[in-house]
């Protein structure tokens, strides 16, 4: 129920974002949610891809820095309140999101929330307890 | 004004006598008693007693930091450990320190020595000096003081840092004149002035500067707002400390070496060949009566010229142009000593981070900043900011308790930093332009 997170860092200066938007437009990988995490000096690009191993060994090839992250993608609906139940069963479980971003899907009826947790294990384990739609990762990337 | 008379204008013949005399002594007591220099000597195959005029001082070995490094901690020390009355180190991490040992008459020379540089700077002893050098295993604290304490001024050792309180200090106490380094004061006075105090209008009247390279330019400004006069001073550890050389206000043209104590050459810094007076090169010294560890022709790294003609204030001694480099990538951040392989030990201890870094050192408003920029491999990056920000703090924490200087660490991307060929180019010093 995983979904592969590809890290990226990027020194804080101009055309480093473009520069691996073009590897990855090269390679005909896509871009499904993007997040950017920055300080003064460098900044950590959060990307789920179409294709992962190849994003990844373009990027690497390019001199770039990479991991993989595990994180989870869960589906809400996109009305008042969606984010809040959630983020309530994690609070009372005790489980800390290191980080979330968002996107709304084509359709426009429901919100993709991607979360980081720090156990990520019981988090999947928590949001299924609580009928939450989790979005498997091969779903995702081909969205 | 001259504190020691007969030895600061002996005549140079008479001079050179005095240092053949001592020279001679110095190299039996070094061959007598320091294993590594009866080694040295025998391997370049020349005794003490071949030292029959000061021209021969080109037949003696040479000692390098390394090789103080390689005799760490007490190899060098030409007396018994109970005769050392104080042990001073250069900073650095274990086992790349450089340990010097002082004698009971060693450090009464080294403050006599220190008074005369007072002097010659136009302080007396009626006078109160505020000691800005940091006091500990430095050199430049307690050299200072000492010297301050020979010559009868009033020292207020402050040490370095708590700025605003310096500032306080100055106000309060009034001295006429302050010690520390060159950049420091610049800063002193910027601060002084966000507090309200403006130190050209205190008493202060003399800055004697030194430890790190500074610029005409950097007098010229030191002058204008602290309104004092700024002196340059010269000396190293290995050496003894501050001390070793020093302008006189009055003519403030090269800086006076104690020649009576040291015996200085510049060489070519390639083949080690003698260069004449009036040519740069790299200036080696040999210590005339260091008891706890002489060394025998110690080649500084600084570059300089040597001046032997006499000077307009009356010392003979010989004079030396302000630093102008150094023939090796040693820094100099605030008076620190910081060589690029310590940091490449603590980038390397720190969490294995890979040994890509450089070194970038400018001088914003009048303090010297050194940033350290250092490769993210895979094994150390994160997807989360908290992760790489910790390593960061971790480093500069680490320089800071091993260096004893403040460092920013900026992480930068793998070949971020430029490689030139062959050797990877460590230090970026923007200092030595403009």
């Amino acid at each position: 129920m995983k979904v592969d997170q590809l890290s990226i860092f990027l020194e804080n200066r101009a055309g480093r974002l473009a520069e691996v938007t073009r590897i990855l437009s090269e390679a005909g990988v896509n871009i499904r949610a993007l997040s950017l995490a920055d300080t003064s000096d460098f900044g950590i690009l959060r990307l789920i891809v179409s294709n992962f191993e190849a994003a990844k060994t373009k990027l690497k090839e390019a001199g770039f820095t990479v991991g993989r992250t595990s994180v989870v993608a869960v589906e809400v609906a996109d009305n008042p309140g969606g984010l809040n139940a959630i983020l309530g069963m994690l609070q009372e479980a005790g489980i800390n999101v290191e980080y979330m971003y968002a996107f709304v899907q084509q359709s426009g009826d429901s919100a993709v929330l991607i979360f980081r947790f720090d156990r990520t294990d019981q988090g999947i384990e928590l949001l299924q307890k609580n009928g939450i739609t989790i979005i498997p990762g091969e779903k995702l990337y081909n969205m | 004004m001259i504190y020691d008379v007969k030895n600061e204008t002996m005549p140079r013949e008479e001079l050179e006598l005095v240092q053949l005399r001592r020279l001679r002594a110095q190299c039996e007591r070094v061959y007598a008693n320091v294993p590594f220099y009866k080694k040295k000597f025998d391997e370049k195959g020349v005794k003490p007693q071949d030292i029959k005029s000061l021209k021969d001082i080109s037949l003696l070995p040479f000692t390098t930091k390394q090789d103080l490094r390689d005799q760490y901690p007490f190899g060098m020390f030409a007396v018994p450990k109970d005769q050392i009355v104080r042990i001073h180190c250069s900073s650095g991490t274990t086992g790349t320190a450089t340990v010097v040992g002082y004698t009971k008459r060693d450090i009464e020379n080294w403050g006599e020595l220190m008074a005369r540089c007072l002097m010659a700077a136009g302080a007396s002893a009626a006078d109160s000096v505020h000691n800005a050098y940091g006091y500990g295993l430095f050199t430049g604290g307690l050299g200072v003081h000492y010297g301050a304490e020979a010559l009868g001024a009033t020292v207020v050792p402050v040490s370095g840092g708590a700025t605003k309180r310096q500032v306080t200090l100055l106000k309060d106490f009034a001295p006429d004149v302050i010690c520390g380094t060159p950049s420091y004061a610049l800063f002193l006075a910027e601060t002084g002035l966000e507090m309200g105090i403006d130190i050209r209008e205190l008493p202060l009247r003399i800055g004697i500067f030194g430890a790190e390279p500074w610029t005409n330019e950097m007098r010229v400004e030191i002058e204008k707002k602290l309104g004092i006069t700024a002196i340059d001073i010269y000396g190293l550890s290995e050496v003894m400390g501050p001390g070793v050389a020093i302008e006189c206000r009055e003519v403030q043209d090269g800086l006076h070496i104690q020649e009576d104590h040291f015996l200085a050459e510049t060489i070519d810094p390639q083949t080690g060949e003698i260069v004449e007076p009036g040519q740069e090169g790299e200036l080696v010294f040999t210590t005339l009566t260091k008891e706890g560890i002489p060394l025998i022709r110690y080649r500084t790294r600084d570059l300089t010229t040597l001046n032997t003609t006499p000077c307009r204030c009356g010392r003979t001694t010989a004079r030396m142009k302000r630093v102008t480099g150094r023939s090796d990538d040693m820094l100099i951040i605030r008076g620190v000593n910081v060589f690029p392989s310590q940091i490449e030990t603590i980038l390397i201890e720190t969490e294995g981070l890979t040994p890509h870094y450089q070194l970038v050192v400018e001088r914003q408003g009048n303090l010297d900043t050194l940033e350290v920029q250092v490769e993210v491999n895979e094994s150390i990056f994160s997807d989360e900011i908290k992760s790489l920000q910790k390593i960061e703090s971790k480093v500069m924490k680490n320089i800071k308790e091993f260096l004893g200087v403040t460092a920013k660490v900026k992480l930068v991307e793998p070949k971020g930093i430029e490689r030139s060929r062959g050797k990877a180019k460590r230090i970026i010093d923007k200092r030595k332009e403009g």
